[in-house]
């Protein structure tokens, strides 16, 4: 096969040196100085040393780049005939790993390439944006409209979240959920409709509240009330407010954080190092880290408004609301605002798997960017609509 | 193209929409952050500063083990430690050499604690100095304002009061291995032993306990302030065993005087273990603090087998010991009459082998009591003719040999009582007559501990009733120690006119001029005792031997003389304690293991009148805190 015919598309469109011009390098730019947050964090937390995390995760952030950049710079139409593909080859990893899954922290979620820990939930992420978009590139405005028109890509999304959920990965499970409703919404679909579900959803909220773990249910009800339990669950969310509270305005200085040092906090590398940042660097680096933040949704879903194909559209909305539901839901949960859920911060909590899929992800918006202009087919070809 | 536009237009309202409401969220994040950080800042400072709340893990107190009078064999001795905490210190090896003036601190310990400083938060303490003497630790205490950072600390150490004597028996405590953990935090606690062997290592959960928590407030540096709460865990208990420390300490004196021996002692009614002693042996405490690499290969290539215990790991030929056995079975049998007579020319012959007695002129017409007296060998050779392998195989184990016993100490071996299946299975050659008739004697493939040999003779002097033999007076149901209920042990279904033969045949192999072990007897008529010597073989006597006469005890090398074996109870009257001895390499059962087993058996029933009890029941406590 011949390399130049995977870069680049027909020969008017722009070559390998055009592309990698116009690769976004500003949001390259704010993704590394993210992730720099993080590699200090996992310093800080090691008490003052490169191991074990952060020399591993800035080698992993290097050959996560690399990664990126091949995901932009390989064309569009690629990545739309391959998103079957990977939606098929993530749910069958998730069947795998329900079969030969490896515990870890109680669940089943890695699958182990012998030099790879790998969680197929992450794969199946973008394996949904990729199918779901493809999907509603292929459809016209009116057919969306059409209600029977919604049950494949209701499926799409349902059928992984259901297996995430039995691993049980709860909120990987209403990521996936997320994901399809914010496409489904992007792509036009009536809002009255979201009304009947979300309707439909508090009506069987009694139904799934049975169907919980006990964990689960603890984790909620200690949530509502973390005062009821401080030395077991909510102990995390009350030992993590003291930290976050006692950092004050301007933190407690790089490495001076006293809570985070103490081991009051639990996987202070991962779920907990905002945390741990917001205590050494007070609400002022807080609020910088949440501009960061705030600036590369902005620029991502810029890159979704100027594409011109809805393939492209969708494709980089729908990796933004990942994005975004991750940050988000990390920085309300250590806060206190909703339950532990244990999704990690992207780019600053320690972990290979995330970090490299999320520069993946990335590399497809810069991608979008890159290839604005291309024509996409309804099947995937060169041809117009 | 309309169609195109109009869904690129829903697109970006809706998608704008979204990042509307998103950064709004964010906004939301940043007022929650606002909040906790500003508003409520001064809240949560206090709280960081000086309500930490720490949870640490309260070790309990392991059970003690007591002997039958709750003499304490195993207790937990105060640790007086010395500590520094580096960050009260300042420069940790001023410290240290202004502390080495007041006790010696080695070059190792000083490598040792400075790699600790560099490696542990600087709250913590550093173990400087352990096991302390009183004084040492006053001699610190009148100096520690000249010592900043030096602090005291108790911590408890096992120890065994008795040392050598029990070391077999009661055993010894380790650090878990790293195959020990189980999750179980209380097992990564520094100072945390498990049973390593004897009774330790048996009754070790029981005596484990269960740890308590204890929730700290802790200052800005982790130093605790105030205890807030505690949940106290259960202190392991205590195990009582039915061992005489008395009488274990005299018998293992009494062996001391041997190169290596065994002797166990047990009451014939109840089956309780009074003493059990294996010599050489070795001092536990060694391996509660951690044994010396040096001493350890020393014991290990002890030929003495200093660790080894005797009493139920030893397996022996029983000897001329077995020959009651023998005797039960005939009579069970009915292939002999006890006032039959054998003629004893000094030989047997069966086939081409000639089978010899001990006495090379014979013993002339011999009847049971007075073969067993005189320990005749062409007595038991016929016998054995008569009654066959199979017979003599399972009246042995009615009397406990050739199985595991099932006792509460580890390390049990089951001996051998061959049979016929056996012997083809394991050497692939039928079962030979002449096999027969050395079992008969108890040599051959027959092979017996001691504790089986004392049991043996305990089921004889109870009058036929199967006897377990235990060492604690409790045992373990579900997970902790509850008191052993005695019950009458089952009858073994043999006639006592059978067993009265064979406890006068030993009283006479004592008491009786002509017998084996006469010059040991007890004079004292109401402590007499009865019982029957062994002699055996550790390697065959040559032909060529035989002819030129027999070398001295004292020609040949020590390895290779024979062993010196005996089995008794007493009184013979009213039989309470049954016993057996080994002297390995002992030489002559009669001169030799004899004299041990009757200043055994005399101690035991003078203790008895002195005011041992005798199976006094006694509530058992739990270790003090």
């Amino acid at each position: 096969m011949d390399l130049r015919a995977i870069f680049a598309g027909r020969p008017d469109e722009p070559g390998l040196v055009d592309k990698l011009a116009s690769v976004n390098w500003g949001l390259v730019l704010l993704i590394a100085l993210v992730s720099c947050i993080g590699f200090a964090m996992q310093y800080s937390a090691a008490g003052g040393s490169m191991q074990p995390w952060a020399g591993r995760q800035v080698a992993r952030f290097g050959a996560g780049l690399v990664l990126m950049l091949v995901a932009a710079l390989v064309h569009l139409r690629w990545w739309h005939a391959l998103a079957y593909p990977v939606y098929a080859l993530g749910l069958l990893l998730l069947v795998a790993v329900e079969v030969f899954g490896r515990i870890g922290m109680g669940a089943q979620r890695w699958i182990d390439l012998g030099f790879f820990q790998f969680q197929p939930t992450e794969l199946m992420k973008l394996g949904l944006v990729l199918v779901l978009a493809r999907h509603f590139h292929a459809m016209s405005q009116e057919q969306v409209r059409k209600p029977h028109r919604l049950a494949w890509p209701v499926l799409l999304g349902v059928v992984p979240a259901l297996l995430v959920a039995k691993q049980p990965d709860l909120g990987s499970a209403l990521l996936l959920l997320t994901l399809t409703g914010a496409l489904l919404f992007l792509a036009g679909v009536r809002l009255w409709k979201f009304a009947a579900v979300v309707a439909l959803v508090l009506a069987a909220l009694p139904l799934a509240w049975s169907r919980l773990r006990d964990y689960q249910k603890q984790r909620v009800l200690v949530f509502l009330d973390p005062e009821k339990d401080p030395l077991g669950s909510g102990y995390h969310i009350i030992q993590s407010k003291i930290a976050l509270g006692s950092g004050g305005i301007w933190g407690k200085g790089f490495m001076q954080g006293t809570q985070s040092y103490l081991q009051f906090l639990p996987e202070k590398q991962t779920d907990f190092i905002f945390t741990m940042y917001a205590e050494e660097f007070g609400l002022a680096g807080g609020i910088v880290l949440l501009a960061l933040y705030a600036a590369i949704l902005v620029y991502g879903t810029m890159i979704a408004l100027v594409a011109r194909s809805q393939f492209g559209r969708l494709l980089a909305s729908g990796i933004m609301v990942a994005f975004w539901v991750y940050a988000f839901i990390n920085m309300a949960m250590v806060t206190g605002l909703i339950p532990v859920v244990g999704e990690p911060l992207p780019f600053v909590s320690y972990g290979g798997s995330a970090l490299v899929s999320l520069l993946v992800s990335f590399g497809l918006v810069i991608n979008v960017y890159v290839h604005r202009n291309a024509q996409i087919g309804r099947a995937g070809d060169e041809g117009g609509p | 193209m309309g169609r195109q536009q109009g869904r690129a237009r829903t697109f970006t309202r809706r998608s704008l929409l979204l990042l509307g409401g998103q950064l709004g969220l964010f906004g939301v994040l940043a007022g929650r952050l606002y909040w906790l950080q500003v508003v409520e800042s001064e809240k949560y400072q206090t709280l960081s500063d000086t309500n930490r709340i720490s949870l640490r893990l309260v070790p309990p107190v392991r059970g003690r083990v007591l002997d039958r009078e709750g003499e304490p064999l195993a207790v937990n001795r105060p640790n007086y430690r010395i500590v520094v905490v580096p960050e009260l210190t300042g420069n940790v090896g001023a410290t240290l050499d202004a502390l080495a003036t007041l006790l010696p601190v080695g070059e190792a310990d000083r490598r040792r604690i400075m790699r600790d400083v560099a490696r542990k938060r600087r709250f913590l303490p550093i173990v400087v100095r352990e096991n302390l003497s009183w004084e040492d630790v006053g001699r610190v205490a009148v100096n520690t304002q000249d010592l900043p950072g030096v602090q005291f600390d108790v911590g408890f150490a096992r120890e065994y009061p008795r040392g050598m004597d029990f070391a077999h028996v009661v055993g010894y405590v380790a650090p878990p291995a790293e195959a020990d953990l189980t999750g179980d935090p209380l097992l990564e606690l520094p100072d945390f032993r498990i049973g390593r062997n004897g009774i330790e290592r048996v009754y070790d959960l029981a005596m484990r306990g269960r740890g308590g928590t204890s929730q700290l407030e802790v200052n800005a540096v982790g130093r605790p302030i105030r205890e807030l709460d505690r949940v106290d865990g259960d202190p392991g208990q205590d195990v009582a065993l039915t061992i005489d420390a008395g009488l274990q300490r005299f018998c293992m004196q009494r062996l001391s005087q041997e190169e290596s021996a065994a002797a166990v002692v047990m009451e014939v009614e109840t089956g309780e273990v009074l003493a059990s002693s294996s010599w050489p042996s070795f001092d536990p405490n060694d391996f509660a603090t951690g044994i010396p690499a040096g001493l350890w290969r020393e014991l290990l290539a002890d030929t003495r087998g200093p660790l080894t215990n005797k009493v139920v790991s030893g397996q022996y030929a029983p000897g001329s010991t077995y020959k009651m056995v023998v005797a039960l079975a005939g009579l069970e049998a009915g292939v002999i009459a006890p006032d039959h007579r054998i003629h004893c020319p000094g030989h047997m012959d069966l086939g081409d082998n000639r089978f010899h007695c001990w006495r090379r002129g014979g013993h002339g017409a011999v009847d049971m009591v007075e073969a067993i007296q005189q320990s005749c060998d062409v007595y038991f050779y016929e016998l054995s003719r008569r009654v066959g392998i199979d017979r003599i195989s399972a009246m042995s184990r009615r009397f406990g040999l050739g199985q595991s016993l099932g006792i509460d100490v580890p390390g049990e071996r089951a001996g051998l009582m061959p049979t016929r299946a056996w012997k083809e299975a394991i050497h692939g050659k039928p079962w030979a007559q002449g096999d027969t008739l050395v079992a008969g004697i108890g040599q051959g493939f027959v092979l017996a501990t001691p504790l089986q040999l004392a049991v043996m003779t305990a089921r004889m002097a109870n009058g036929g009733r199967a006897v377990e033999p235990h060492f604690a007076r409790q045992r373990i149901e579900g997970g902790s120690l509850v008191d052993r209920v005695e019950e009458p042990a089952p009858s073994l279904g043999i006639p006592q006119r059978h067993l009265a033969v064979v406890l006068k045949a030993m009283s006479s192999v004592v008491n009786d001029p002509r017998g084996t072990a006469f010059r040991a007897r007890i004079d004292e008529p109401e402590l007499a005792m009865g019982g029957k010597t062994g002699t055996s073989q550790v390697r065959r006597i040559t032909a060529q031997e035989r002819a030129t006469g027999m070398r001295r005890p004292h020609e040949v090398p020590w390895n290779e003389r024979d062993h010196a074996l005996f089995v008794g109870f007493a009184p013979v009257r009213e039989p309470r304690y049954a016993c057996a001895v080994i002297v390995e390499h002992g030489g002559g059962g009669s001169a030799v293991a004899a004299p041990i087993a009757r200043d055994i058996l005399l101690e035991a029933q003078r203790r008895d009148s002195a005011g041992r009890s005798v199976r006094r029941a006694r509530a058992v406590g739990t270790a003090p805190t």
